[in-house]
This record gives structure tokens, C-alpha cells and sequence, in this order.
């Protein structure tokens, strides 16, 4: 089976750590970072991943426009992103989902949350 | 000539298949004669036992003792399968157990790590406001640090509501005050606050005996509702690795601002 890539856009280096520790614990994944939405929208565009983490938060482009700007790309329209954010508000994660994100989780983060979630939109074991 | 040999050819074929035959009805026969004696044998053990008492009662001790054996056999099984469904639900336990105490060590990890990956001051109290807000998912609080001079405890560094709104405090004053002296972590009530004198949580940084500081949350994010025993180690893990990342990377900018000094007193000098 071929590897499956997986994107984390996130602008903290601890929450990019936290989230390349758990993610690693999957079989056959290699994890890319990218450390704020353009940063993001740069390597998303230039190569190909089979799920993207984005924080909503961040410097230079927040996650929602990233989101936003992928949804855009025929390429990308079916490529699983989940947003981790510390936003809990119910519009922030309505508006999230509406412009095409496909889960929602809100920090503090479980490492066996993020786990359940990232195998669930990889559809990996 | 060569439909001679060809005809002579499927004979051969023709006899070698009809010896085949006659060997494999040869071997019928003969299983069906064994067969033969082994249903009269049969036949005439359920004659004699139809006929005789003993050995009717002799067969129906034997199948009530058989039947007896299956069923303890039956009932060992049935425990061991509940012993093995009980370890292994045991199991499933501790594994999530292990799972839990896995990413609550992957988090004091990371976190230690951050917090120890740089000098500057700035860069550390940003690692501190990150620990918070992701991993402890506080909303308001606030890091003080101890004057060196006055002893009075001044935030450097807040989230959720800028660092001029909160007060100077003595030490000893109040909780955060008393948190700091004292050496012990305040938890109270998980409910938002505004009264920055009164947190819901302040977490004293110290160095071995010596005060640096603390930190006073006083509201969560949105989706916590209280603190969780991970909560607690990080409580721990800041409350040194926090202080000492401070301490060190205020004697560094000390020491470098010394440095500087004692550089451009030489210079002036040999100049």
C-alpha cells in the first residue's frame, strides 16, 4: 500500500511537534509541516497530500481562508482537512465546516482524538 | 501403417484403463465386505444388549459417565472463556490506560523540550502562553515575574486581556501573592473570573526554594469545563521547567548585556 501523507499547518512549533508525535503512531503516514496558511497553501498546491491539519489562527493566512482557497482548487476539492483550533464557539466550527472543512476538533487536544479522527479521513486501520 | 500403430496405441490405453477399472471394483468389493462384517458385528452387539439388562445398564453408565465428563468439560470451557474475556477486557484497560499515559507524556515531553529550546526571554514566555492555551486550554491569565529589585510580582507576558489591565502585586498578597511565597499551586473553581486578584488557578514558579514567579489563569477556553489530572503535571512541570527556562534566560540576557558592557569598556580602553 503507498504512503499516505498528511499536512499540518499550524503556526506554534510545540503544537506542530505535539501533533507530528501522535500522527506518527499511524503506519505508513509521512507528515509535512507548514507553519502558517501560506506557508500551507504553498506546499499543499505543490504536492500532493491525502489529509491537511489547519489551525484557524495564524499568522500571514488563517486557516479558514487556506480552507477557503483549497475548496477553490478542482485538485483539491476532495483532499480531508480537520481544523484544530482552540475556537469552541458553535459558529466558528458551523462556518469552518461550511466552507468545506471535514472535522472540526478544539484544542486542548487528545493525541487518541486527533489519532481516531486523522484514520477515520485517511480511511487507513 | 501408422493407423495400425495408433490403433494399437488406444488398445493399450483401452486395456491399461479396464485394469484400472477392474483393480478399483476389486478394492469396492472388498470394502464392502468389511463393511459387511463390521454392520453384523454392530447388529449383534445391539441384539445382545437389546436382549441383556447387564448390559444395557452396563452402556447407560457408560454414556451417563461420558455425558457427566463432557459437561465438566464443558463447564471448564466455559470458564476459561470467561477468565480470557475478563483479561482481556483487563487488558483493553490498561491499554487504554497506557494509550492515556502515552500522549500525557508525549505532551510534559514537548513541552519540557519547548521550553528548554531557547534563551531569550521573549521566545520562552511565548512557549509558556502556548503550553497554556493549547495544552491546559486557558483563555485569561496571566505570567508574572518577580522584581529582583522591589520583590513585587509584574506580568510580562498575558492572553485574553493585555498585560497593563493586571495589577502589580506583593508577595505574599493575595493568591497569586501568597501562591508565590508559599510554593504550593492554588486550584479552585473552574468558573471565569475578571478579579485579577483572585484566579482560578495560579501555578508559583520557583527554582529550588527561590521565587521567579507565576502564573494566574482565571478562565478556561469555551470547550473545558475543569482541569484534568494532566492538567495537574503540567501545573508540576511548569512550575519548575517554566521557572528555570525564565531564570536561565534572564541571566543570559544579563550576561550578555555584561558582556556588551565590559566589550565596550576594552575597546574604549585599547582604542
Amino acid at each position: 500500500m503507498a504512503r499516505q501523507r498528511i499536512l499540518i499547518v499550524e503556526d506554534s512549533p510545540m503544537m506542530r511537534q505535539l501533533l507530528t508525535f501522535a500522527l506518527k503512531r499511524l503506519k505508513g503516514v509521512d507528515i509535512v509541516e507548514a507553519q502558517d496558511g501560506m506557508d500551507g497553501l504553498r506546499k499543499v498546491t505543490s504536492d500532493h497530500f491525502d489529509l491537511a491539519l489547519i489551525d484557524i489562527n495564524m499568522p500571514v493566512m488563517d486557516g479558514l481562508k487556506l480552507i477557503n482557497l483549497i475548496r477553490g482548487e478542482d485538485s483539491l476539492k476532495e483532499m480531508p482537512v480537520c481544523v484544530i483550533t482552540t475556537e469552541g464557539a458553535k459558529e466558528d466550527r458551523a462556518r469552518a465546516l461550511s466552507l468545506g472543512a471535514n472535522e472540526y476538533l478544539t484544542k486542548p487536544i487528545q493525541a487518541n482524538r486527533v489519532l481516531a479522527v486523522a484514520k477515520a479521513l485517511l480511511k487507513s486501520d | 501403417m501408422s493407423d495400425e500403430k495408433k490403433v494399437f496405441g488406444r488398445a493399450e490405453e483401452f486395456l491399461t484403463l479396464f485394469n484400472q477399472g477392474a483393480e478399483f471394483t476389486k478394492e469396492l468389493l472388498h470394502e464392502n465386505e468389511r463393511l459387511r462384517h463390521e454392520l453384523l458385528s454392530v447388529q449383534d452387539d445391539h441384539r445382545q444388549a437389546a436382549t441383556d439388562p447387564g448390559e444395557w445398564g452396563k452402556l447407560r453408565h457408560e454414556l451417563l459417565a461420558q455425558i457427566d465428563q463432557l459437561t465438566q468439560e464443558k463447564d471448564h470451557a466455559l470458564e476459561r472463556l470467561k477468565m480470557v474475556e475478563a483479561e482481556n477486557r483487563q487488558f483493553a484497560g490498561r491499554y487504554v490506560e497506557i494509550e492515556e499515559e502515552n500522549n500525557n507524556l508525549a505532551n510534559l515531553y514537548v513541552s519540557s523540550y519547548q521550553l528548554h529550546s531557547t534563551l531569550a526571554l521573549s521566545e520562552v514566555l511565548k512557549i509558556i502562553i502556548e503550553i497554556v492555551i493549547n495544552l491546559i486550554g486557558a483563555e485569561i491569565f496571566a505570567v508574572y515575574v518577580q522584581d529582583e529589585r522591589s520583590g513585587t510580582l509584574e506580568v510580562v507576558a498575558s492572553e485574553g486581556t493585555e498585560v497593563e489591565s493586571f495589577p502589580t502585586i506583593a508577595p505574599g498578597a493575595g493568591i497569586v501573592g501568597g501562591s508565590v511565597v508559599s510554593g504550593e499551586t492554588f486550584c479552585g473553581i473552574t468558573h471565569g473570573t475578571q478579579d485579577w486578584e483572585s484566579p482560578i488557578a495560579c501555578i508559583p514558579l520557583r527554582v529550588q526554594d527561590r521565587p521567579i514567579g507565576a502564573i494566574a489563569i482565571y478562565s478556561l477556553l469555551e470547550q473545558k469545563d475543569s482541569f484534568s489530572p494532566l492538567d495537574h503535571e503540567l501545573f508540576t512541570l511548569l512550575a519548575g521547567h517554566a521557572a528555570t527556562a525564565i531564570f536561565a534566560a534572564q541571566l543570559y540576557s544579563q550576561s550578555e548585556r555584561k558582556l556588551n558592557t565590559i566589550q565596550g569598556f576594552i575597546d574604549l580602553l585599547t582604542k
